[in-house]
């Protein structure tokens, strides 16, 4: 038995295609046209269901013989997403009317997706490309398979759409919104944040200086923001927009508060980061205050900072969104979520959702890239 | 292997090397050795020339690549399943969240002694490395030479006869070394057991060692293998006799020309 | 207690500053709609007695501290805690689903730790989606999580214990990842030369390293438990709550009822985070951790 090597993923996988076998009709229309022959019903997997029970038995069997991890990886992939598709696709005109089989054939295909990504996580290429690739596909696989089982329980068990709709209905939906979900992002994010995010860190930065100029000012600031670091600030909200209107002058004042804190409190411990020997050698050159800070403390400082300018992107969009639910013009991306939450419109919900995660990734994103440019000499980013 | 050994470990053409990124490291090439029961044998050479690395096969925590190794006459890892050997790092790898004699028990409750043994054996483990009185204590509460101390006691505490000690003194002082040198060698002729110990110093391995092991690197082999005349019985001033200067003496010629083969 | 000293009077003295800071500001602040009212009523008073009314309006537009504090005494110890005007009462009802919130997310959180730690697939494949979900802005969801659980009849505790839990998985498991594998090289290599088995490696030796990491994340995740509940209230349309309070005080331009109802959230936070700051020392202490 040398050539086989079983995997509890694919014997399991094949258990439940047998068991789907068994219990015959995939969905409801199916039942009924199996109960009543003589009239012709047309239900779903009229010419699909045996080749995907097939094809998914056959990807578990392949993957169980002694063969390349790449080629069994490559076999579970396509085999396992073959199915999937044709299940989801072959669903269509039916939402809701899925039996069991449907489920256990799903799970089936979810088990091979599972054993392909264990596969892939046990492959240790030589090549450092191919590391990268891996380290991308191997999350991407598991994301397309939370989207697949979302779609495909979703459509199969006919869950009404006010509740959770589909991926795809929120892909439509973002299709379709495109010009409210710019204006949403426009107000929201390039008016808002942008300035609070900017205005709140650079105020955040400028007194961390100052604080560090004035050893009472730092000892005072310092715990004053660590505790402040902790409490609910998002609830100045109402404040701020008591003072500062509906427009996103009072959103960009949360944003400013809420990046405050953050700033100092890193970039003062970043001040205080370089090393005695560095600092003792910028004496013996009889450097000055502001010579030291520009040439070794700053740069000293940057990774404290650029620490701070990342938790401070997550939650320049958390203040500028939130703040949005205590008032807002007709436009902005908490507006739209608090509205459309209220009017049940729960698929615009999801894409407004949708992209402010992408924003929140870009925006990381993008702080990242300039840290890596900024502090290309520091050891966690010189060690890849 | 064939019939009963009675060597402690047995070593034939071993060799391993390491997968890098920067290509294939040999850190160990073509060792021959075999350590019988009771014996005291210093591993010596230069900084990389795989002294480790023997120590951690014998342990089975590194897998050799080439030549075959036995432990008590089984493979490594059987010989690590039956606990047969004590392993002392270059550190004292103490819990911090231990107190000292549950550090000392912490081989014991994983092989699932009794409450009873385990209190007993900690209490003459203790004794064995003058620790007695500082159960309770934490380790950042005791000297570095007390908390390798304690690691030996936690190697001693099951009673293994072999025990594989890795630079343990290294980091200590020159006086208290002197001092846990003494101690060592005290326990070892008491209790007969069979000591690997590796070294950077050459009167330590003198002083200690039936057997000095000179290893070179580049790769990593034994290129010789001195035998001691001292006693069994050696106070601190044998370090002055000629007779050891003698072997201290042939140790550093080997430990040359293990040098010079580099250049 | 040396730096304790040494921190305590500038923090005093700033404390000092932005509490003088704040009455310049409520008094220019509230000095134009005083005006108004003045030119209204055809009243001339006269500095003091003007500067007074700035500080004693009833809906400033920045309350003086001292307004801030007469009601959050009031709506603290004069009402009874049943009453739902109580910030006592409504401070209970944000931390209770803060702590169930809590809880459940710490055991989640601990729970994807131990899979990611020991499963390979599970650290490759959903590791990264946890460490990129960071930057997301979670908390927008939240109105969406309370509203459809609503529509399918699971109100009141549940949802805002929902979004806690949601916001305060995240810090622990990435929290309890770091703990889990810091364990040095050498002890594990001990553990193997006892030829221990994963589940003492694990207990033994993991989970009492984690300790450290467990509570510093769990600080982060309080924190954030409480913010997820106080936003799980906006939605409900102001029913209890320290978010509910804020929203109605924002309807009704009750502004030192916004004030108070902030002061009291500010003091749960600090209250939480101190609660589990003490327990982490505690531990750290049974464990023989070195007083710092
Ligand atoms: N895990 C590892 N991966 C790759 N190379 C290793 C590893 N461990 C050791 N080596 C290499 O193997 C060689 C021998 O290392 P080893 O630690 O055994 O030396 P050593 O004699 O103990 O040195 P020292 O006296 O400095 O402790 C070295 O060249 C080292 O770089
Ligand atoms: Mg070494």
């Amino acid at each position: 038995m040398n050539w086989l090597k079983p995997s509890w993923q694919a014997v399991l996988a094949i258990v439940l295609c047998v068991v789907a076998i068994a219990l015959g009709a995939m969905s409801k229309p199916e039942a009924a046209a199996l109960a009543d022959p003589a009239v012709s019903i047309n239900y779903p997997y009229l010419g699909t269901k045996g080749v995907m029970l097939g094809l998914a038995i056959v990807a578990a069997l392949v993957s169980m013989i002694r063969i390349p991890s790449l080629a069994e990886a490559v076999v579970l992939f396509v085999g396992a997403h073959l199915v999937a598709w044709l299940l989801i696709s072959g669903i269509a005109g039916f939402e809701g009317t899925a039996l069991a089989p449907y489920f256990l054939l799903l799970t089936a295909a979810w088990l091979l997706g599972w054993r392909c990504v264990a596969v892939l996580s046990g492959l240790r290429p030589m090549a450092s490309s191919a590391r990268n690739a891996l380290r991308l596909i191997i999350p991407a696989i598991f994301g397309a398979w939370i989207l697949i089982i979302w779609e495909a329980v979703t459509r199969g068990a006919g869950i009404p759409f006010i509740l959770l709709p589909p991926p795809s209905a929120i892909g439509v939906r973002i299709a379709n919104s495109l010009p409210v979900l710019g204006a949403d992002v426009r107000q929201t994010i390039f008016k808002a944040v942008i300035f609070g995010y900017v205005v709140g860190s650079g105020a955040g930065f400028i007194t961390a200086i100052l604080a560090d100029r004035v050893p009472f000012l730092r000892r005072g600031l310092l715990p004053i923001g660590n505790m402040v670091s902790a409490l609910p600030i998002i609830g100045v909200a109402p404040i701020m927009v008591m003072w500062f209107g509906f427009d996103w002058q009072s959103k960009a004042a949360v944003v400013i508060i809420m990046t405050f804190f953050p700033m100092l409190v890193n970039t003062v411990a970043g001040l205080a980061a370089s090393g005695h020997m560095e600092r003792d050698l910028m004496r013996t050159y009889a450097s000055g205050y502001w010579p030291t800070l520009i040439k070794l403390r700053l740069p000293a400082a940057a990774p404290f900072t650029f620490n701070a300018l990342k938790i401070n992107s997550t939650l320049a969009l958390i203040g500028a969104i939130v703040a949005e639910f205590f008032g807002t013009p007709v436009v902005g991306m908490g507006f739209r979520i608090s509205t459309e939450v209220g009017r049940m419109n729960i698929d615009m919900v999801w894409a407004e959702i949708a992209v402010a995660a992408l924003a929140g990734s870009v925006f990381y994103g993008v702080v990242a890239l300039v840290e890596r440019a900024v502090t290309f000499w520091h050891p966690s980013v010189r060690g890849g | 292997m064939t019939g009963i050994s009675p060597a402690v470990v047995a070593a034939s053409k071993l060799g391993l090397t390491f997968q890098t990124n920067d290509g294939p490291v040999q850190a160990l090439s073509n060792v021959d050795l075999t350590i019988g029961k009771g014996e005291f044998v210093s591993f010596i050479g230069p900084s990389g020339c795989g002294k480790t690395t023997l120590l951690r096969v014998i342990a089975d925590l590194e897998k050799p690549t080439s030549g075959t190794i036995s432990v008590n006459g089984m493979t490594p890892e059987q010989a690590r399943e039956k606990r047969a050997y004590g392993y002392v790092f270059q550190a004292a790898a103490l819990f911090p969240w231990r107190t000292i004699e549950r550090n000392v028990g912490l081989p014991l409750e994983i092989m699932g002694l009794s409450r009873a043994e385990q209190a007993e054996r900690i209490k003459r483990t203790l004794d064995l490395v003058n620790l007695s009185g500082f159960e309770k204590k934490y380790p950042w509460q005791l000297s570095g030479g007390m908390q390798q101390r304690a690691s030996i006691a936690r190697a001693l505490a099951f009673d293994a006869d072999l025990l594989l000690m890795d630079e343990p003194f290294g980091a200590l002082d020159e006086i208290v070394r002197d001092h846990l040198n003494e101690q060592l060698l005290e326990l070892w002729g008491r209790t007969n057991k069979t000591i690997c110990f590796v070294t950077h110093s050459i009167p330590e391995a003198v002083y200690l060692s039936t057997r000095i092991v000179v290893m070179s690197p580049r790769p990593g082999r034994v290129s010789d293998i001195i035998e001691s005349t001292l006693p069994k019985e050696r106070p601190l001033d044998i370090r002055e006799t000629p007779e050891f200067l003698a072997i201290a003496a042939r140790v550093r010629d080997g430990l040359r020309a293990g040098h010079s083969y580099d250049d | 207690m040396d730096s304790f000293r040494d921190k305590l009077i500038p923090v005093t003295s700033i404390v000092a500053g932005m509490v003088v800071l704040w009455y310049v500001m409520a008094v220019i602040l509230n000095a134009p709609f005083q005006r108004d009212l003045d030119t209204r009523a055809n009243e001339t008073p006269g500095t003091v007695e003007f500067i007074g009314k700035t500080l004693a309006q009833p809906k400033p537009t920045l309350p003086a501290p001292h307004q801030v504090a007469v009601n959050f005494f009031e709506n603290t110890f004069l009402r009874p805690i049943t009453s739902s005007r109580s910030l006592v009462y409504n401070a209970w009802v944000t931390l209770s689903s803060t702590l169930l919130g809590f809880a459940f997310g710490t055991a989640l959180g601990i729970i994807i730790a131990v899979g990611i730690v020991h499963v390979a697939t599970l650290d490759r494949s959903l590791m990264p989606w946890i460490i990129a979900s960071q930057t997301i802005p979670i908390l927008a969801v939240a109105p969406m999580i309370i509203v459809v659980l609503a529509a399918i009849g699971i109100t009141g505790l549940i949802p805002k214990a929902m979004i806690s839990t949601y916001l305060s998985f995240f810090p622990v498991t990435v929290g309890m990842v770091k703990g889990l594998r810091s364990p040095e090289i050498m002890h594990l290599d001990l553990m193997h030369t006892y030829n221990a088995s994963p589940s003492q490696t694990f207990w033994k030796l993991r989970v009492p390293a984690s300790v450290p990491f467990l509570f510093t994340s769990m600080k982060v995740a309080v924190a954030a438990s409480l913010v997820g509940a106080i936003v799980g209230e906006l939605p409900t349309g102001a029913v209890a709550g320290i978010g509910a309070k804020l929203l109605a005080g924002a309807y009704y331009s009750q502004s030192i009822d916004i004030w108070s109802a902030l002061v009291a959230g500010s003091i749960v936070a600090a209250l939480l985070v101190m609660v589990v700051g003490i327990a982490g020392r505690l531990v750290d202490r049974a464990m023989g951790g070195r007083p710092a």
